[in-house]
């Protein structure tokens, strides 16, 4: 069975799912998995509001990325980075992307601990987990400790105890108590409903994190994706994004 | 008796489609890397440290299962009593647990918000994010393999060869260790050697539970997956080698069997 699913790849994430009237149109809607919880509160607006049934499909941004160029049946394509949309974009499996959200890497700590700076990872003892040097989150927090004098980098690096190959792993460990401090998403802590807190990094520290979605080339519905696409940046759905915290773009 | 001819075009059919299946994947990994790539991949430091930490912890909790598991597989195998085949069903848990709920439940119990964390704590070990985690972990996910092989390895033995030595005078321990363990060895090397292959390929219990650290916590099929999106043909090796090594194993099971694990019906 898993294997039949593996070879039909994106088509068993997306095409199941129930919901959604009958006579309405299908919209198809692979967004990362940061985004799950603010575009499930909007899907049933915008399907009340253009008599539509949108399917949500959530995972890693590589993945969904992967699945619609092995020619998974998606209309939208909403990734965690720009980089991603460029991609498909150059490669002509998206329309033109555009910029809708953006998100805050931040330092996140269990309610109850006691560090509350960036200075305090140079401890030693001090037990952090960071994501891998090969997804998005692990880059994202490289770019920001190589913006650090290089013995403090060298320090809080020392620290680190695990390469987490996702967020949820970094999140968990945190609330699990295995790990001290971790490098997230502000999002990622907001639905932690503050088992998890976050510390805003200094300004000059922060990376730039900005999500990108398209209408995927060959969308079945392209008017009703445009639409949905547009919905991100205004519209009940950027709402919900604003509300789980993402940042308007600039 | 005489099978009718379509009879046997629907066996071999069938035999033909599982064998492209379950081959083909391993044939992949062989094809996608050249013998140079691999052996420069294997090189790299991360998979050098990846395969020594794995050889390392899959050492040390196969031998802590052989100790303990040996001796609480012969009290199932020759003692009845009330509530047995609870504890052996309890035993034999983890063998249908998915991977990820054995890391929930290793966090759940021996993490450091755990419900014997606390003690743990106390007893001054440190176990979540660090190598004795991942020993904890592969011992936890591989036991039940060797217990129950042992079991059934030991309650094989013929009674009469453990009452003769008794009848000699020999105490049950002298029994156990001279005439149980000798005789009941090649199950006990099956068992093993299952446990073995179960601890090399163990992957979410150790990642939820040990985490991921290159020469810490991270094992091969850590190292595999951080590769994965990266450095492709690096994953490729070092699949390459716990293929070949779980191949071994295999292959060193069906020769202590004598072949008779082959299966077969024998002509009668």
């Amino acid at each position: 069975m898993l294997g039949a699913c593996a070879a039909i790849a994106a088509g068993c994430g997306s095409d199941d799912g129930g919901g959604g009237g009958s006579a309405s149109t299908r919209l198809v809607v692979s967004a990362a998995a940061s985004m799950k919880e603010a575009l499930t509160a909007c899907a049933p607006q915008f399907d009340k509001a253009d008599d539509a049934s949108v399917k949500l499909s959530f995972a890693g941004s590589d993945e969904l990325a992967a699945q619609i160029r092995q020619g998974a049946k998606v209309d939208v394509y909403a990734a965690a980075n720009t980089k991603l949309p460029d991609q498909l974009h150059t490669d002509g499996r998206i329309d033109t992307p555009v910029k809708f959200a953006t998100n805050e890497l931040v330092l996140a700590v269990r309610g109850d601990s006691r560090i509350d700076s960036i200075d305090d990872l140079t401890k030693s003892g001090t037990k952090l987990v960071i994501g891998s040097a090969s997804v998005p989150i692990g880059s994202y927090t490289r770019e920001t400790l190589a913006k650090l004098p290089p013995d403090q980098k060298k320090a809080i690096l020392a620290n680190a105890r695990s390469n987490e190959p996702d967020v949820k792993g970094i999140v968990g460990k945190l609330a699990q108590g295995a790990a001290d401090a971790g490098f997230v998403y502000v999002t990622d802590v907001n639905a932690t409903k503050g088992k998890v807190k976050a510390i805003k990094l200094p300004k000059q520290l922060e990376p730039q994190v900005t999500y990108g979605a398209g209408v995927v080339s060959k969308a079945a519905q392209p008017g009703l994706a445009k639409k949905f696409v547009d919905g991100l940046t205004q519209g009940d759905c950027a709402d919900a994004l604003h509300k789980a915290g993402f940042g308007p773009v600039p | 008796m005489r099978r009718p001819r379509w009879f046997g075009v629907v066996l071999a059919v069938s035999l033909a489609i599982a064998l492209t299946f379950l081959t083909v994947p391993v044939v992949g990994i062989f094809v996608g890397s050249s013998p140079a790539d691999l052996i420069s991949s294997l090189g790299e430091r991360g998979s050098l440290d990846a395969l020594w930490l794995s050889l390392r912890t899959t050492t040390i909790s196969i031998a802590i299962i052989l100790i303990v598991g040996t001796p609480a597989a012969y009290l199932l195998a020759s003692r009845s009593f009330r509530g047995k085949a609870l504890v052996v069903t309890l035993i034999e848990l983890p063998l249908v647990l998915p991977p990820a709920v054995a890391g929930i439940a290793l966090l759940a119990a021996v993490g450091p918000a755990g419900i014997l964390g606390g003690a743990v704590e106390a007893a001054g070990i440190e176990l979540s994010l660090t190598t004795a985690g991942v020993v904890v972990a592969l011992t936890f996910v591989s036991s039940p393999f060797y217990v129950r092989q042992a079991m059934a390895a030991f309650a094989a033995v013929d009674r009469s060869l453990l009452d003769a030595s008794r009848t000699l005078g020999a105490s049950e321990a002298r029994g156990f260790l001279r005439v149980m363990i000798p005789v009941a060895l090649p199950g006990l090397a099956s068992g093993m050697a299952l446990a073995l292959g179960r601890a090399l390929g163990e992957f979410g219990a150790t990642l939820m539970f040990a985490g991921s650290f290159q020469g810490v916590t991270q094992t091969v099929p850590l190292a595999i997956y951080d590769r994965f999106s990266t450095d492709f043909d690096s994953a490729l090796a070092l699949s390459a080698v716990l293929v070949a090594l779980s191949a071994a194993i295999l292959l060193a099971v069906k020769f202590v069997h004598g072949g008779a694990a082959l299966g077969g019906w024998q002509a009668e």
